[in-house]
């Protein structure tokens, strides 16, 4: 009896005492620096997933060989968003906890980006997203912890419908085939949103929002064949934009309505002779390996070169979007280090050196807003063209639309600021008049 | 009675223990313990003899209860959250288990695998409403009042959800050994003699099914507040797989044995994942089986076999 | 009208995969969860026999006789595998079986993991090869509008034609009907069981088999498929295999027709119809009373 109590006593006491006990503050430079990068490892967005990893490695391995940050290495632990939001929910704290990660990369999927967001502002852990579009991860938060190394769908969707209309100034009727999460729900809303404001006239035939990671559009396709719209639209990307470009293809409906794939890029390697010609394709940036003004770039052309010999495959945008993520990591810890006197800087003092940041990817440089962490880049958008040289498609009637023109105004709501587009704003774009 | 209170101080000790020891593991042995309670609610039914691939939905009710409810006023106390999110589920489990009590065996399960796959669907469906599949979000209460940092959220928490296992395990465990418990478990032997005694199968299966749906609720509105995120994943069959693993684990023998088997079932699922990743659900498969042909009624199993060499005992 | 022809071919390749399972039911009495995992590798092993004889091919007979050649291997080896293990517990309770074959089932889920990997396999020359049809203005793809179902037709009909007119057939309706008696009257029945676990398990796979060239092959469509043929089987009556075509057949029109009316409803439906099958008719639609055993 009395054993009993004393071991309970005891026991209570420790867990008092270390509970009280607060964590240690490392600010003396450590011997490594764990990086957590969130990316599909499985399922049918891995094939948009696992090219970003490559990157990554080849990154890291470049950075490391050459000292590291600073001197310190960076040691990268990647964590696969295939296992669902809710262990990857787990494994995020684990990775951030156990292993102490100091700066998270997070994620692909928007709806991920939602959740994790707030998780990373309350660990107090610099997260970058580095690939998600949604707006709504950071726009009516005052994150300070949150950073995003590219443009959001606002960006993406008000430019994508700029080209839709310099391409295809009339057309009628219109559908939309998104994937059933954040991304395919947002984006549709803000692409309608501002379709409504520059091109008040166009009717929308059909929404069908398949599940993330669906493996058969026949019922979709079939219903588009029936409806037959002008122009079809989807921003869905991985295995389910290949499936349904695929299934699509197989009956017809290219040839029945204009599609336009608002993330298609990524795809264009891997559906080769699927994707016909005439097809409105969309990059997320100017993320292109054929990109006009930096083909012949010399650290673009290396790293094309470097990764088509690692991987067999041209990089895609998730590729660029990594390393857009990356270079801004360094950058910032840079910055910091100048700014905090040659020393290691902290947490705080770390996401303090992301505002305002400047820095380059590959392509064209990436500036973050210092009001709200939010990244601009340039948005890039061509046509589906036959090349001789390659055995898949490559585009033409390539048309640039800068970042500034078509984002959110800081501290402003989309929905109200969408409501404030005219079609004047059409004027202000133009291709950029250069046959690839 | 001994039994209960060896279990209780030893569970306590564990988890304590760990948590003191790596305060990164709070969060997991907190999720760890809220399967426990849902995998505690199936043994009710394995007393009968019945087992139910549905009873997720419960736990699915519950957190996108608490979800919804947060959103909605968020000034809410989280104790406020849990005890309506328990009572969402209760209600369903009695409305449910009105219609499910009529059926045994396969279609027992069937019914509640497949009402807990309509649940499941027309959660990840309506993303206007319930976020689709990538679920709601639920934003930190205040507890009894107190606001919490994230530290003393955690570890309050995890005390709350301790003493609630503890006062279910005292709760369960005199609900078997209560004439309606012992009644339950005839069920399972003979039915129709039960009958023949008087006694109504069907609103004993009831009571059983509506506490199984309570601590299920109970588990979902914990996991829901710890997680800080309600998935329709909380509500798919193969979470209500996992119930029934740890539930055979653990065995029906003691209320205790289901939260042991929760705690073995979560870090054989961690270090698993860590030694051989990619092989952990091989591994936990292989344990399943290993189990059910040494171990058929679990760890608790055990103990009844020692009572039953001791005399039988109390 | 058209939501008739796509719900047609979703139907065929449900009942593919619910025959297997209520087959298996029929005979052995117990509901085998790992019945997705064949499905899965079935699919699999199909897309691999075709990828291995010729990605891009023209050859319509060796894609077929990939897909057929796939769906029996798997069916083969894994089915005496499960049978093997069934074995062992064959006199526990059915419950605990059921959770044997539950617990098979993730092991088998991470062996194809193993096996295959994680990245989406697409293998659909089969597809192309067998041409389209056009349709009141809509273009349909032959292998999902005749193939598939006739494929299940065929099987359907063979299968009747086997348990009615050979004597092997007739055995093992004897040994689902009553296996006691059966085994009193010189049935084999063990050995009878084991034949019929693996038709059920090719079946299964052949299910998988006959739909990788239409879908991505990625983790977990096994355990998706696993609750539909529940509901397909539990709504047609265990054992029961005319009632599961017709069932099939419900569920595939019903959830084609939400596409066209209602299309946030379609992957509901299959479940909703289960429910009310269950709630109206607990049994199943098509099972025989049975006498009440006291």
């Amino acid at each position: 009896m009395f054993k009993r109590t004393a071991m309970t006593a005891g026991l209570f006491a420790f867990t008092l005492a270390s509970l009280a006990s607060g964590p240690a503050f490392a600010e003396a430079k450590p011997a490594s620096l764990p990086v957590g990068i969130t990316t599909f490892m499985s399922g049918p967005a891995s094939v948009f997933g696992m090219p970003a990893k490559e990157a990554a490695q080849i990154y890291l391995d470049e950075l490391n060989a050459a000292g590291g940050i600073d001197g310190v290495k960076v040691d990268p632990i990647y964590i696969d968003e295939g296992v669902g939001g809710d262990r990857l929910l787990s494994e995020y704290r684990r990775v951030v906890q156990e292993q102490g990660a100091k700066v998270m990369l997070a994620s692909i999927s928007s709806g991920n980006c939602n959740t994790l967001a707030p998780v990373a502002e309350d660990l107090k852990v610099v997260n970058i997203l580095w690939d998600c579009g949604t707006e709504k991860a950071i726009e009516g938060h005052q994150y300070q912890y949150i950073v995003r190394s590219q443009a959001n769908a606002v960006t993406e969707m008000v430019a994508s419908v700029l080209y839709l209309l310099k391409m295809k100034p009339d057309f009628k009727t219109i559908a939309v085939v998104n994937q059933d999460y954040a991304w395919g729900r947002d984006s549709w809303d803000i692409f309608q949103s501002t379709l409504k404001a520059l091109k008040p006239d166009v009717q929308v035939v059909a929404e069908l929002f398949p599940k993330f990671g669906a493996s058969d559009f026949s019922a979709e396709v079939s219903r588009l064949q029936v409806l037959r719209p002008d122009v079809v639209l989807s921003t869905s990307w991985g295995g389910d934009l290949d499936t349904f470009v695929r299934q699509a293809s197989q009956r017809g409906l290219f040839k029945t309505s204009r599609f336009f794939l608002a993330l298609g890029e990524s795809s264009l390697e891997r559906l080769g002779s699927s994707l016909p010609d005439g097809v409105l394709i969309g990059a997320r940036g100017d993320h292109y390996f054929l990109e006009p003004r930096y083909v012949n770039d010399p650290k673009h052309k290396a790293f094309v070169e470097k990764y088509k010999a690692k991987t067999g495959v041209y990089p895609i945008y998730s590729v660029y979007h990594m390393m857009q993520a990356l270079d801004a990591m360094t950058a910032a810890y840079k910055k910091a280090i100048a700014a905090n006197g040659g020393q290691w800087p902290d947490e705080e003092q770390l996401a303090k050196a992301f505002r305002g940041l400047e820095f380059r990817g590959l392509t064209s440089p990436v500036t973050i807003r210092p009001e709200d962490g939010q990244g601009l880049e340039d948005q890039l958008f061509g046509t589906t063209t036959t090349s001789p040289d390659y055995k898949f498609k490559v585009l033409k009637d390539i048309m640039i639309v800068p970042a500034l023109l078509v984002t959110t105004p800081a501290g402003q709501a989309t929905p109200e600021w969408l409501k404030t587009l005219k079609p004047e704003l059409l004027d202000k774009v133009s291709l950029l008049d250069k046959q690839q | 009675m001994r039994y209960t209170i060896y279990g209780a101080v030893a569970l306590s000790v564990v988890v304590l223990g760990l948590a003191a020891a790596f305060p990164w593991l709070k969060l997991p042995l907190i999720l760890a313990l809220c399967y426990g309670l849902a995998a505690l609610g199936i043994v009710v039914l394995l007393r009968a003899g019945q087992i139910s691939f549905g009873h997720a939905m419960y736990a699915c009710i519950a957190g996108y209860v608490v979800a919804y409810l947060s959103q909605r006023f968020p000034h809410l106390d989280g104790f406020a959250l849990i005890g309506l999110g328990t009572l969402a589920s209760l209600v369903a489990g009695m409305l449910i288990g009105a219609f499910v009590v009529r059926y045994r065996e396969i279609f027992f399960g069937m019914l509640n695998l497949a009402l807990s796959m309509v649940l499941f669907t027309l959660l990840g469906k309506f993303y206007a409403y319930t976020g689709g599949t990538d679920g709601l979000r639920v934003g930190r209460p205040t507890l009894l009042g107190v606001e919490l940092a994230r530290n003393g959220f955690e570890t309050a928490l995890l005390v709350l959800v301790l003493v609630c296992s503890l006062l279910v395990i005292w709760g369960v465990q005199r609900y078997f050994r209560s004439s309606a418990g012992e009644a339950l478990m005839a069920m399972k032997s003979n039915e129709m003699r039960l009958e023949y005694l008087g006694i109504s199968a069907k609103k004993l299966l009831w009571q059983g099914y509506v506490l199984s749906a309570g601590l299920c609720g109970l588990s979902g509105a914990l996991f829901g507040l710890s997680q800080g995120l309600v998935t329709p994943e909380m509500g798919y069959w193969l979470r209500s797989g996992e119930f029934v693993f740890i539930a055979i684990l653990g065995g029906s023998g003691h209320a205790v044995g289901a939260f042991v088997g929760a705690l073995l079932y979560e870090f054989l699922k961690m270090y698993a994942a860590v030694l051989v990743s990619g092989a952990w659900q091989l591994l936990l498969g292989a344990t399943l089986i290993v189990i059910i042909y040494f171990l058929p009624s679990g760890l608790t199993g055990l103990l009844r076999k020692r009572r039953a060499a001791l005399g039988g005992e109390q | 009208m058209l939501a008739l022809l796509d719900g047609v071919s979703y139907a065929g390749l449900l009942f593919l995969v619910a025959l297997g399972l209520t087959f298996i039911f029929g005979v052995v009495r117990i509901l085998n969860v790992a019945h997705g995992s064949l499905y899965a590798c079935g699919g699999y092993a199909a897309a691999t026999l075709g990828l291995w004889m010729g990605q891009g091919g023209d050859s319509l007979a060796l894609s077929l006789g990939a897909l057929l050649g796939g769906a029996l291997l798997v069916g083969i080896v894994l089915g005496t595998v499960l049978m093997l293990l069934l074995r062992q517990f064959q006199d526990r309770d059915p419950i605990l079986q059921l959770l044997v074959t539950f617990g098979a089932f993730m092991i088998f889920e991470d062996l194809q993991r193993m096996i295959w990997g994680t990245q989406p396999y697409f293998v659909s020359d089969v597809v192309n090869q067998m041409g389209t049809s056009e349709l009141l203005g809509v273009v349909y793809m032959n292998y999902q509008l005749l193939f598939v179902p006739g494929a299940a037709v065929a099987v359907y009909l063979l299968l009747q034609w086997f348990l009615r007119r050979t004597l092997m057939g007739r055995q093992i309706v004897a040994v689902t009907h009553d296996r006691e008696v059966a085994t009193a009257m010189g049935i084999n029945a063990k050995r009878v069981a084991y034949l019929t676990f693996v038709v059920g398990a090719m079946l299964g796979s052949l299910g998988g088999a006959l739909a990788s060239p239409t879908t991505s092959l990625v983790p977990g469509i096994g355990a998706d498929m696993i609750v539909l043929s529940f509901a397909v089987v539990a709504s047609a009556g265990l054992g029961q295999i005319s009632g599961a075509l017709i069932v099939a057949l419900m569920i595939g029109l019903a959830r084609s027709f939400c596409v066209y009316l209602m299309p946030e409803m379609e992957v509901v439906m299959p479940y909703v119809i289960m429910v009310l099958v269950l709630l109206m008719r607990p049994q199943g639609l098509f099972t025989v009373a049975q006498a009440r055993r006291i």
